[in-house]
């Protein structure tokens, strides 16, 4: 059974509280299936349906033409056709719309001008025609036309795609301070747009949450996780994580949650693949660990398109890295940095370094090269040049050291 | 005396005495220095391997290398630095894959260190786990508890994951199944003095304190 709504108003949200399956036929015009909701309107179901629906569409102010036949042509035939609400009884599609002009089938221009030639204006001329004859003149077009006004057409609907949104709010009689009670209302909310998401089929890769403050701003926090996930427990931890991390400047009134639903990853690892650390575990780890070290200092680092000596940002883990794969033919020496770099007084003796003094170095120039000059970035405001000089020192390691404007450096020691 | 007779029932059936104190040997990974690789066999798999020696000794040379050879295996590998001590520049010329590398910057704290690196090893996954104490002051690196390096160590046993610490000294003591003790050898620099000197190579000395294969391979590290 299928029920066509033809007017003004919002057809589709009415059409949407009475079925998912809903075809938005034209812009006027909605079809939906309203098949099995005798179970909850009662029988007969045309009869107890078309009154819940004409109800409903009196209080939400639409005004539309109502008709529910066996199939959905006919019923927006009659929806077209007819005012107020009809009621086709099943098997006399025919019969019910025979009256109505050829029009309302929306024929193309050349069809409709043969068929008034022939005088054929009405549903039921058009039914009475024999098919052979219409295959013959008209082509497929006009046995179509045939068969929509003979009331048998018979097509799947076109359900519109439903615009998932995953939202929850919640609104506070007394604020909240503390993030203890907080995590309650957190859990709550969470618990709940998992569940919506496990009954879709669907995860996560993307939680937003918006907090609204007593004194009268908002306190916005998005959590994105590497992969899609529908683990609760987790999310919860990796919130609550965040926001110790970034408390809210007062107390909460409102707290608003919405998450972005994605397919979830389905992945079969090989036996030869090595493996590789369960990606929302690694999360939550990675955020327990940034809670003491501090945020922006865990992850990948990945290395900056210039020549300034140290460049490189730290990635969050599970983010692609801009590949720079260098071949290491042999064993490199390595340079270990002092973060922050050390100020060095240094000797100077013929222009070269003579002895070196730094916080935890301090020693006579046993052996250097250099000086290598260096610069760059001479085109923006922050440009930088350099003279370095790799040293081995009397206290038996080889260190390099710099002269800039500011002074002498000991950047890092070759190990 | 029940007990003999028992074990020598045990053994007629078997037809080889029991032997129940030695244990599987465990699978090695190789570090990517042949000639280290040749001596020692590569580093044992769900063990504790501490690489020890002064400033310059050549034990991040050795410890970048692992990490290139770990992340050529397309392993995940953690680097817990304890001093923030890591160039990325170094390691990206040493042929380490930066993508596979989780860089963990614990801001001068080796207790921060010990506590990121035991959440990460207890989470499981990952090829190589290094600890990088190699500027921490010794006094500093010794008050880590044997416990902590036993924990550390129980968590990695059965797992193919490879647990590195970097230290001047050697910390772990008996929880350690292998300490690789560097020393820089001799270093190598060409051209005149003040006009075209450079350094070239350093040559670096890995004593391996395993004993059932003591050894002292010297492989050399290139400056450029």
């Amino acid at each position: 059974m299928f029920a066509c709504l033809h007017g003004t108003g919002n057809l589709t949200g009415l059409a949407m509280e009475f079925s998912p399956t809903v075809e938005a036929t034209a812009h006027d015009t909605v079809t939906f299936d309203v098949s099995g909701l005798d179970r909850i309107f009662g029988l007969p179901l045309d009869v107890a349906v078309a009154a819940a629906i004409a109800r409903r569409a009196r209080e939400c102010g639409v005004k539309a033409n109502l008709a529910l036949a066996g199939n959905p042509d006919a019923a927006i035939c009659a929806a077209r056709g007819f005012s107020g609400v009809s009621l086709i009884p099943h098997g006399d599609e025919g019969k019910f719309l025979a009256r109505l002009p050829l029009t309302l089938l929306s024929p193309t221009p050349q069809l409709l001008e043969t068929l008034e030639r022939w005088g054929i204006r009405r549903f039921h001329e058009m039914a009475a025609l024999p098919p052979l004859g219409i295959a013959e003149r008209l082509g497929g077009e006009g046995l179509r036309l045939r068969e929509l006004a003979r009331g048998e057409g018979d097509r799947k609907l076109l359900p519109l795609a439903d615009a998932l949104h995953f939202e929850d709010a919640i609104e506070l009689d007394y604020p909240v301070e503390l993030l203890e009670p907080l995590a309650f209302l957190l859990a709550r909310l969470i618990n709940g747009l998992a569940m919506r998401l496990a009954t879709r089929g669907l995860a996560t890769d993307e939680l937003r949450l918006r907090l609204k403050l007593e004194t009268g701003g908002t306190h916005e926090r998005c959590l994105r996780l590497p992969v899609p996930s529908l683990d609760a427990k987790a999310f919860l931890k990796l919130m609550q994580l965040d926001l110790e991390a970034h408390s809210p400047a007062g107390p909460i009134v409102h707290l608003w949650m919405g998450v972005n639903p994605v397919k979830p990853q389905a992945a079969q690892s090989g036996l030869f693949v090595p493996v590789a650390p369960e990606p929302v575990k690694l999360e939550l780890t990675l955020a327990r660990i940034q809670a003491f070290v501090g945020e922006g200092r865990v992850g990948t680092p990945e290395l900056l398109d210039t020549h300034r000596p140290d460049a490189f940002r730290i990635l969050p883990w599970g983010r692609p890295v801009a590949a720079l794969q260098r071949q290491a033919p042999s064993t490199r020496l390595a340079l270990r940095l002092f973060r922050p770099r050390r100020a060095a007084r240094v000797a100077i003796a013929g222009s070269q370094p003579s002895f070196v003094m730094a916080d935890g170095v301090r020693g006579k120039v046993l052996e250097l090269a250099g000086p290598w000059r260096t610069s760059g970035d001479w085109w923006t405001p922050d440009p930088w040049h350099r003279d370095e000089w790799d040293i081995a020192l009397s206290d038996g390691a080889l260190y390099r050291i710099y002269c800039e404007p500011a002074g002498w450096f000991v950047e890092g020691s070759y190990d | 005396m029940g007990a003999t007779v028992l074990l020598k029932q045990f053994e007629s059936i078997l037809g080889a005495p029991l032997d129940w104190q030695s244990r599987p040997e465990p699978e090695r990974a190789p570090t990517g220095i042949a000639e280290l690789d040749s001596a020692t066999g590569g580093l044992p798999r769900g063990c504790l391997t501490e690489i020890v020696g002064p400033a310059s000794s050549g034990r991040t040379s050795l410890l970048l290398s692992l990490l290139a050879a770990a992340t050529a295996r397309q392993e995940v590998c953690v680097l817990v630095d304890a001093e923030d001590a890591f160039s990325p520049h170094s390691a990206a010329d040493a042929g380490v894959q930066l993508a596979r590398l989780l860089w963990v910057r614990c801001g001068h704290s080796a207790e921060h260190a010990l506590k990121a690196a035991d959440l990460l090893i207890q989470g499981g996954g990952f090829g190589l786990v290094v600890m990088d104490l190699g500027d921490t002051a010794p006094h500093t690196a010794r008050r880590i508890s044997l416990a902590s390096w036993f924990r550390l160590r129980r968590a990695v046993e059965h797992t193919p994951t490879l647990l590195v610490s970097l230290a001047k000294q050697s910390n772990a003591k008996t929880c350690a199944s292998l300490v690789i003790e560097c020393g820089r050898h001799t270093a190598t620099w060409s051209g005149a003095r003040s006009v075209s000197r450079l350094l070239r190579t350093v040559e670096v000395r890995a004593q391996s304190t395993d004993r059932r294969k003591p050894c002292s391979p010297v492989f050399t590290a290139r400056a450029i």
